[in-house]
């Protein structure tokens, strides 16, 4: 049997709105667990204290490796494997050669990258997630707050209410991979300029 | 944060009307939702009709072999490379504005991106058919691919700009596609939020991968985005870099040429904002989508064509004046007689390529003209001639009369097969293009509201009030209240 937990979920019309919210949530010690929004509001995972993402650091870490494989395996075909005699000409032809590994490059980059940010995200077809509100993806900025046995649910309800938040609900969901987990992504408040 | 971004009230809206976030997603997701008009099955049918012929076309040329096409001895690509180069260029107006446009922070690509993205693929698809089909014996194709085989192995000849063709094309293909469908990814999910019938519920649902607006998530897809943007940007000037190499690297006259790398990629954009304008300029009417790919998006693509038009000019004599000047008689022979002369076989192509791609786009510095559909319509429609003309003229004209005279004497026009498969391409392209308008958001749902209160009619005017107020209340209110 899986575990219940129960979310609050506040929603916002207006991302002018979320952000105060968003500080004064996470300096009030609650804990958010995600905001679902329409777009990516800029700065909301800096207010939200998420960490960077290193996704360019992978993207580039399978750029090199296209880099290498297409040179490596065109330097052994023709210099060990087979080497041709075009017309001469040095068998390392390594300015011949700048195309296919730009091309390989580039094409280990993306693929590589599109494959992470599916398997880091959870994205693929015929997966099914929880969503706490069906419009996260038109207009609502969608807050939820995880409640801990320390919280008193009345409370987080209305703090949101103060903070400016409409249809306010508790959601008891099965925890899993199917909610997101970012227990390792999120640092905790402090105060700091540009907060 | 509404105001992150400033933006001046110089600058035109690039969403007119007084909308808020439901109402993008209505206005964007209804067709979707509606049942096709009478004009759509017309179109998508007139389209299915080409690819059919264009499937018989082909049929005919594997059966009973190149022979079916009226290419000859010196005229072996004909045609068909033309048409495989003309798509190509195609696809590349969608590259540049997803990517580089977004690398330029150029706002006004929202309206568009989505579209010409779509378009892209598409053109691609279209072009990979030609060289293809051309192998003849096309169930060997796989020959082009390096793999191990019992023939030595003996390898492609990773020397020949042929084979640097394949991998630039399908690096472009899957490249174009990832980009394309990681940016609908979050617009399918909104579809799907929305959806009431059994059918698309579980579509989208299927298609969207489970997208849920998470932030972390929205976080990890703008570096995705970026980064995709930046490798496209050279991956698209290295394609038709490429496929220009086909020809630049050889040694006929007519085609020995460096300028061909950017005289290339100048003429590929050209031709496909051109095909950018035929497709907008149906669709917002078509799709009611005036408020979002206003005139004002159709002017700065104008801006685009007059600029690579007059750069595929400056090519054109460019070269013109260097064949001459090199004092190569053969080159020059290509030049004057093959091309430049207007009573030799060929010299009308030459004539109306110069005409529809270097003099008809300048009247596109009349910013009248510019912001005139029906002007803008035609112009498109022009370009793409005679864009279709540059290639044939670079292919045709360059080998027609080779070194040999005596092979001179065949007048070289396309047979009804030939004519076919290029029927079929468009049969092709249109019919994913007609699906594509029905079944996916043609607009950028989210990139659009992301630019909704910088540059939305509605908040422009809210704007031109807090203008008026002082600077360091504005900066402190609006955009200085939080994150860096």
């Amino acid at each position: 049997m899986e575990e219940l937990k129960s979310f609050v979920v506040g929603s916002f019309t207006d991302e002018k709105v979320l952000f105060p919210a968003v500080k004064n949530v996470r300096k009030a010690g609650y804990k958010i667990h995600d905001v679902y929004t329409p777009f990516p509001v800029h700065g909301l995972d800096h207010a939200m204290g998420i960490r960077e993402t290193s996704l360019h650091t992978a993207g580039f870490i399978y750029a090199i490796t296209g880099t290498t494989t297409a040179l490596t395996f065109m330097s052994w075909v023709f210099t060990k494997d087979w080497p041709l005699n075009i017309g001469g000409k040095p068998n390392f032809a390594l300015p011949a050669w700048i195309p296919i590994t730009f091309e390989l490059t580039v094409l280990f980059s993306a693929v590589g990258m599109v494959l992470t940010f599916c398997y880091l995200c959870n994205l693929a077809p015929f997966v099914k997630k929880h969503h706490f509100h069906p419009r996260a993806t038109d207009d609502l900025f969608v807050m939820v707050i995880e409640c801990t046995e320390k919280t008193n649910d009345a409370e987080v309800q209305s703090f949101l209410q103060t903070a400016g938040a409409q249809e306010i609900n508790i959601q008891e969901v099965e925890t899993g991979w199917w909610i997101g987990r970012y227990d390792r992504e999120q640092k905790l408040y402090k105060e700091e300029p540009g907060y | 944060m509404s105001l992150l971004k400033y933006e001046s009230q110089q600058r035109e809206p690039l969403v007119d009307g007084n909308k808020d976030y439901h109402q993008v997603t209505e206005d964007i997701i209804r067709p979707i939702e509606m049942k096709p008009s009478k004009l759509w099955y017309i179109g998508f049918f007139i389209s299915v009709g080409l690819l059919l012929f264009g499937v018989y076309s082909v049929y005919r040329e594997v059966t009973y072999g190149i022979g079916q096409w009226n290419v000859n001895k010196t005229i072996g690509w004909g045609w068909d490379i033309t048409n495989f180069v003309w798509w190509v260029g195609i696809g590349h107006a969608g590259t540049l504005i997803s990517a580089i446009l977004l690398l330029f922070r150029q706002g006004w690509r929202t309206g568009v991106n989505r579209a010409a993205e779509a378009m892209t693929i598409f053109a691609v698809m279209c072009a990979g058919q030609f060289p293809i089909w051309h192998m003849g014996r096309v169930w060997m194709a796989f020959f082009v691919l390096p793999y191990p085989n019992s023939r030595g192995p003996l390898w492609v000849n990773f020397n020949s700009p042929l084979l640097w063709d394949v991998f630039a094309i399908s690096t472009y293909f899957t490249v174009s596609l990832l980009f394309w469908y990681s940016g609908l990814l979050p617009d399918l999910a909104t579809v799907r939020d929305r959806a009431k019938t059994k059918f698309r519920k579980m579509f989208y649902g299927v298609a969207s991968f489970g997208w849920t607006g998470s932030t972390k998530h929205w976080q990890r897809h703008e570096s995705l985005s970026l980064v995709l943007a930046g490798l496209s940007t050279p991956l698209v000037l290295s394609v038709h870099t490429i496929v220009s190499f086909d020809f630049a690297t050889s040694i006929v006259p007519g085609w020995h040429t460096t300028i061909f790398p950017p005289y290339f990629v100048a003429g590929a954009i050209f031709s496909g904002f051109a095909m950018v304008q035929t497709l907008m300029i149906v669709v917002r009417k078509v799709l009611n989508l005036q408020d979002y790919i206003t005139i004002g998006h159709i002017e700065a693509m104008n801006k685009v064509i007059v600029l690579t038009g007059s750069i595929v000019g400056c090519a054109y004599l460019t070269e013109l004046f260097i064949a001459w000047y090199g004092q190569n008689p053969y080159e020059w022979y290509a030049f004057k007689e093959n091309r430049a002369n207007l009573f030799s076989p060929y010299g009308w192509s030459y004539w109306l390529m110069m005409f529809c791609n270097v003099v008809s786009p300048q009247l596109f510095w009349s910013r009248k003209l510019r912001r005139n559909i029906t002007v803008t319509f035609f112009m498109s429609i022009i370009v793409n001639i005679g864009m279709w003309f540059e290639r044939f003229v670079i292919i045709v004209t360059s080998v027609y009369r080779d070194y040999l005279p005596s092979s001179w004497s065949t007048y070289y026009s396309p047979s009804i097969w030939e004519i076919g498969f290029y029927l079929g391409t468009f049969g092709l392209f249109f019919t994913c293009f007609f699906l594509f308008a029905k079944y996916f958001p043609v607009i950028a749902v989210a990139e659009i509201k992301a630019v909704l209160k910088t540059s939305g009619e509605n908040y422009k005017v809210k704007m031109s009030d807090l203008e008026k107020a002082d600077a360091e209340k504005f900066y402190q209110e609006e955009v200085g209240h939080g994150h860096h």
